[in-house]
């Protein structure tokens, strides 16, 4: 009897826990200044930067796996200043992958970050400013330490979005095994092929992962009334 | 010196002040909730940012668009609520600000505040949130005083604790005020508090300063809304001067007279501030006789002014010192009260403030 994953399944895991991982890491730079940004700004940019970083919550995938593949190809402006750098075009590369699931997940990772800056008192940040403490101290020595379990949200969600996408990664990775081939896509090339008891093993750890990840964030962060 | 002006305007708001503060003692800033106290001290820190000047001693802090940010000012602050991190431990928290002034500017050692506030046990707490109101106001208040200020602002620093921990922290503010010479401005709307810790005294009503000057010299002003107060009151600084045993009373002396009080813990020569609320004084025209009042004392009317229908407040000179008479105005035209008559002012009840 076969093992449960094949050679190309476990490349396929392999595969999406670094996109995962890599993307997760990306989101958590770019989001962390942009969440405090929001968090502290009046600024009329305001309303309009939230809506943008929210657009993937609501359009299909395919309209942002559309727009990003005219952004990245060969005429778009992503497309051009990769040539410009001489890096080549990103569609159906690892790099592409990590570019397009940045964009899917930044609310996944924005939002929690946003809500957990804003929870830190406005007293505790002004408290701090009066004991020596610049903007740049304060972020790091009292709104993150502060805001410890949004940032483990931020991550958990920002992960576990990455790894459960399918259709920005079919559009934009295509199905390159070991380049593009995660496993919400080997698992849409099992059933394709009509191999069920493949596709099984892959969806059946995939729920499991899923499970898990929720039941992290829900221990981290209990719902419903507290005190 | 502090000079402060400042406008600024919110809806339904107008702070416009122009003032000069001492830079010694403290300084209390007092007025009706409303009356830009609060505002004027988060514009000195720095935390509002009003159009005006700044000036410390000489340094300034904010003039044209020279606006220095609040965490290079060296100032303490002291909020309503203690704000402790919650995420440090006591010591921490503690040594958070003292951590981020520069070696050079750290004149106050850990070891001092801790013994100053008494706060050795629970130094090596991490749970700030278990620790009562007076505990993690003190750690607030040493905390402040661990960035070496220059000035020390107080907003209303014992309004949110119960009446046990307010009595628990202010022997530690007098403390403070013996034995620090850092200067204070405190914010308070209990004239109370005002009484027992300033020096000097600011007035505010609708965002704008009314008096400024000596404790003394503007509790004795019949012109400003505190006069009108219940609890209307004048202070007198005094010295013990001896103990009787045998009543367990102490003489307090002063340029002007004597006042007796129950017996208090300090040794002659020691310095002490009474409170005589104005309600608590009565006048006479002949010395009386026997009156269980035993603080009579010889005095010249200064003023007087009508206190709503039946009431008028009576301004009396005592040698240097100033305290306030409220009678009826029947008692000022039976007895014939007149400006610069000489009377005997007899003291029911005197407080004992620090």
């Amino acid at each position: 009897m076969d093992y449960i994953f094949s050679a190309a399944d476990l490349s396929a895991i392999w595969l999406t826990i670094k996109l995962a991982t890599v993307v997760t890491v990306i989101l958590l730079l770019v989001g962390m200044p942009l969440a405090w940004w929001l968090s502290q700004t009046r600024s009329w940019w305001k309303g309009p930067v939230c809506a943008v970083v929210a657009l993937p919550i609501i359009l299909p995938p395919t309209v942002i796996g559309f727009y990003l593949l005219v952004a990245m190809g060969p005429d778009g402006p992503l497309g051009v200043f990769m040539q410009t750098m001489g890096w080549g075009l990103l569609p159906f590369t690892f790099a592409g992958l990590v570019v397009a699931s940045v964009f899917y997940s930044l609310p996944f990772v924005v939002q929690p970050l946003q809500n957990a800056f804003e929870a830190v008192p406005e007293r505790a940040l002004e408290t701090a400013a009066t004991l020596r403490a610049s903007s740049l101290d304060i972020f790091f020595s009292v709104m993150l330490p502060l805001s410890k379990p949004g940032i483990l949200t931020a991550t958990v969600l920002g992960f576990a979005h990455t790894v459960g996408e399918f259709g920005v990664v079919l559009m934009i990775g295509g199905n390159i095994p070991d380049q593009t081939r995660v496993v919400s896509v080997q698992i849409y090339d099992h059933v394709e092929a009509m191999e069920y008891a493949r596709s099984h093993g892959l969806s059946a750890a995939m729920v499991v992962f899923a499970f898990v990840a929720l039941l992290a964030l829900y221990t981290i962060n209990p719902t419903g009334r507290r005190k | 010196m502090i000079h402060a002006r400042f406008d600024l305007a919110y809806p339904g708001f107008l702070l416009h002040t122009d003032i000069q503060l001492p830079m010694h003692g403290i300084t209390a800033l007092f007025g009706p909730s409303g009356s830009g106290k609060t505002t004027l001290l988060r514009c000195i820190a720095g935390l509002e940012r009003a159009a005006g000047m700044l000036r410390i001693q000489g340094e300034v802090w904010q003039e044209g668009t020279n606006f220095l940010p609040v965490y290079r000012r060296r100032l303490g602050y002291v909020f309503q609520e203690s704000n402790l991190f919650t995420h440090l431990s006591v010591r921490d928290n503690l040594e958070y600000g003292w951590r981020r002034t520069p070696a050079k500017q750290r004149n106050v050692k850990l070891e001092q505040v801790v013994e100053w506030l008494g706060l050795s046990e629970i130094l090596d707490r991490s749970d700030t949130a278990g620790l009562s109101g007076g505990e993690r106001q003190r750690v607030a208040i040493g905390r402040a005083l661990l960035t070496s200020p220059r000035l020390l602002l107080m907003d209303e620093p014992l309004s949110a604790l119960d009446y046990a921990s307010k009595q628990d922290i202010l022997p530690y503010l007098e403390r403070l005020h013996r034995e620090l010479d850092i200067p204070v401005v405190y914010v308070s709307h209990s004239l109370e508090e005002v009484t027992r810790l300033a020096d000097h005294l600011v007035l505010l009503e609708q965002g704008g300063v009314i008096a400024n000057g000596t404790l003394g010299n503007t509790l004795a002003r019949l012109d400003l809304p505190i006069a009108h107060l219940d609890d209307a009151s004048a202070v007198i600084d005094t010295r013990v001067a001896a103990h009787d045993e045998a009543y367990q009373l102490t003489r307090l002396d002063f340029n002007g007279g004597n006042l007796w009080v129950s017996k208090i813990e300090r040794v002659a020569g020691e310095s002490a501030r009474v409170r005589v609320l104005a309600r608590d004084v009565s006048i006479a025209t002949m010395v009386p006789q026997g009156s269980s009042i035993s603080n009579v004392l010889a005095a010249s009317i200064n003023a007087i002014c009508d206190e709503g229908p039946e009431k008028v407040n009576v301004l009396l000179s005592i040698g240097d010192h100033t305290l306030l008479s409220r009678i009826t105005r029947r008692s000022r035209d039976q007895l014939g009260l007149v400006q610069g008559m000489e009377v005997f002012a007899q003291v029911k009840s005197v407080a004992l403030m620090a």
